[in-house]
């Protein structure tokens, strides 16, 4: 074997097939003449190989136990057509400014995956490999998912167009604002936050992600009383209004049970906890389809694997993997408030929701086109540490099919709930209004807001409360390609 | 009560300058204006009146303009809505609502709670205009 160069990749098959063991790319996995097919799912991956492992074999290495491979040889292979089956990195570039870095390109015949089950491709693609010692770190920036995949998953239950048809609401973000202190209320004092955030003006409320059955409030009060809120609001405004039950419970039945409640009180909408797993979501999207349920998603978790750019899971790719499973709201950044989240990045990701086709951009950090062949679009959400001064810069950013969701920033408002509430919804009209009427938002946006609160004393107090409010700090999560600047 | 459904509801009513410039910017977008009126603005009625079709080929929001003065002349203190429809793949609904007419007292809506089995309550929203309309004006 020693006289052999590692690099190559073994053809005589009594060779390949002697006991012991192989680089990977003598086994096969590394490909560079491969063209893939339409048919192919291929996910691109930062690699950073241990020292003395060169680039080439570390790709392989993830091909292989992202596929096919074991540490050895195996002669049940050639019982296989092993060839079909092995996954072919094809491709490795340097990241831009990061030494010791690639990216390593890599593509999966559509045969090593089950229809509809994203238990699976992700039992494959982030799998083992993620602990595989040859490599320092690993991380799973983009895939592209076939549309002859795509069409085996049900897709957002809901949608963002038959959401709004639902809600009788169009043309601006929605509003929402998660209900605070997050733990602690009893159910008549949660309904109460419920009732005067929506009475105010906001068109939703929030369990938050850790509001599941306490000690303090057990979920059937707290629906109860939510609903007493939500159905009183409504009455009072005329408008369709909602609060997001989150039916998060230890078991899948309980689940069901406390999403059948909700349903028999009339909710429009229930929530559900990232961390429940790929599984469950893919079961309450079902549910929710069946139901006429919107089904929002909260995101609690993914923090621990998609903040950090050398290892883990790059966000878009958890968005893709959700508009498969079938949410409909995902909370996918804000720019500009507390939480991580650099502005192209938050760009690639929001396409990755809403568009029908996402076209390969890396400066967004997209490195594949995506047509999503119909699959319904999903509502990002805009979550954590924003308020009515950034109306301009959210609308900007963000665009218009969003919920933004202001929850200290309704709840804090010195004046009290309602008037936080409406202070939110008009910093919102006037901007989209300010927008259509062709002026330039991004700009005048203070000075519009300003003169919007000269006859709304609620905005006024806002924008004078939070005014100095920015999180300015660099992200952590970035894209690894800048725009060319173009001659002149 | 103010009914604050539509985009502009918690703002001062729009002028028929700033109707227009709503209405520009839907035809900009290649969106497709429509009118509708009612006397029942319940949140989950879905099908107001139709002012005709929605307007197709209209290039200039004058047009608009004028048809929303009939419409209003026609029907006085009655809740009016302007709509833009999209038709592009994807979307093809609504994808602006703004109300524009609106009657001088607004009656509202009465929450009427029916007691269910264990604490639960079934709500019924009633529209207080839909109680005092004559029969005649149910079946425009």
């Amino acid at each position: 074997m020693d006289t052999l160069p590692p690099s190559a990749k073994i053809t005589d098959m009594k060779e390949r097939y002697r006991s012991g063991v192989l680089k990977y790319r003598q086994m096969g996995y590394w490909e560079p003449e491969y063209e893939p097919k339409d048919t192919d799912v291929l996910a691109v991956f930062r690699i950073s190989p241990q020292d003395g492992v060169d680039p080439e074999e570390a790709a392989a290495a993830v091909a292989g136990e992202s596929s096919t491979a074991t540490w050895t040889v195996v002669w049940t292979d050639r019982l296989t057509a092993c060839e079909y089956y092995r996954a072919k990195a094809y491709r490795v570039e340097p990241v831009p400014g990061q030494p010791g870095q690639w990216f390593a390109y890599i593509a999966y015949d559509l045969d090593l995956f089950e229809e509809g089950s994203i238990a699976n491709l992700t039992a494959s693609i982030i799998g083992n490999v993620f602990g595989f010692k040859p490599l320092k770190a690993l991380r799973l920036e983009d895939m592209r998912i076939p549309a002859h995949y795509l069409k085996t998953f049900q897709g957002p239950a809901t949608g963002i167009v038959v959401e709004r048809e639902r809600l009788n609401c169009f043309g601006r973000p929605l509003l929402g604002a998660t209900m605070k202190p997050k733990l602690g209320l009893s159910g008549r004092n949660y309904g109460r936050v419920v009732y005067e955030a929506l009475k105010g003006g906001l068109d939703f409320t929030k369990d938050d992600e850790n509001i599941n059955s306490q000690p303090f409030m057990h979920w059937r009060d707290r629906y109860l009383y939510c609903m007493e809120g939500v159905n009183k609001a409504s009455a009072e405004t005329g408008e369709v209004k909602g609060t997001y039950l989150n039916v998060t419970a230890g078991t899948m039945e309980e689940m069901y049970e406390r999403a059948e409640f909700a349903k028999s009180l009339g909710s429009v909408i229930i929530m559900i906890d990232l961390v429940i797993g790929y599984t469950a979501i893919q079961s309450m999207a079902k549910w929710a389809r069946r139901n006429d349920m919107i089904l929002h998603l909260h995101r609690a978790g993914h923090g621990t694997y998609t903040r950090q750019k050398n290892h883990g899971i790059s966000f878009r790719v958890i968005a893709k993997w959700m508009r498969m499973a079938g949410v409909d709201h995902i909370h996918a950044g804000t720019v500009v408030g507390k939480l991580e989240g650099d502005p192209s990045v938050i760009a690639g990701i929001y396409d990755t929701c809403r568009e029908d086709f996402v076209k390969k951009d890396l400066t967004h950090g997209i490195f594949f086109d995506q047509p999503w062949a119909s699959l319904k679009k999903m509502m990002p959400v805009a979550s954590g540490g924003i308020h009515a001064g950034q109306m301009h810069q959210l609308l900007t950013y963000l665009g218009e099919d969003v919920v933004l969701q202001f929850g200290g920033g309704t709840i804090g408002h010195p004046d009290g709930i309602q008037a936080g509430a409406q202070a939110n919804r008009v910093a919102l009209e006037t901007i989209v209004k300010a927008r259509n009427e062709g002026r330039d938002i991004w700009n005048e946006g203070p000075q519009i807001l300003s003169e919007a609160a000269r006859w709304c004393r609620p905005l006024r107090a806002a924008l004078d409360t939070w005014k100095d409010v920015t999180f300015n700090y660099a992200s952590t999560d970035s894209v690894d390609f800048v725009p060319t600047p173009t001659p002149a | 009560m103010k009914v604050t459904q539509g985009q502009f509801s918690f703002l001062p009513d729009l002028t028929d300058t700033e109707i227009k410039m709503q209405i520009e910017y839907a035809l900009n977008q290649g969106f497709a204006v429509a009118i509708e009126y009612t006397d029942d603005p319940h949140p989950r009625n879905v099908f107001w009146n139709m002012w005709g079709h929605p307007m197709f080929d209209l290039r200039d929001p004058a047009g608009a303009m004028m048809e929303l003065q009939a419409c209003r002349a026609e029907h006085v203190g009655k809740y009016i809505k302007i709509l833009a429809f999209d038709s592009k793949h994807g979307w093809e609904s609504v994808r602006m609502s703004f109300m524009v007419n609106r009657p001088a007292f607004e009656p509202g809506f009465e929450l009427v709670r029916q007691e269910g089995p264990g604490r639960q309550l079934h709500y019924t929203l009633r529209s207080y205009s839909m109680a005092r309309a004559p029969v005649a004006e149910h079946s425009l």
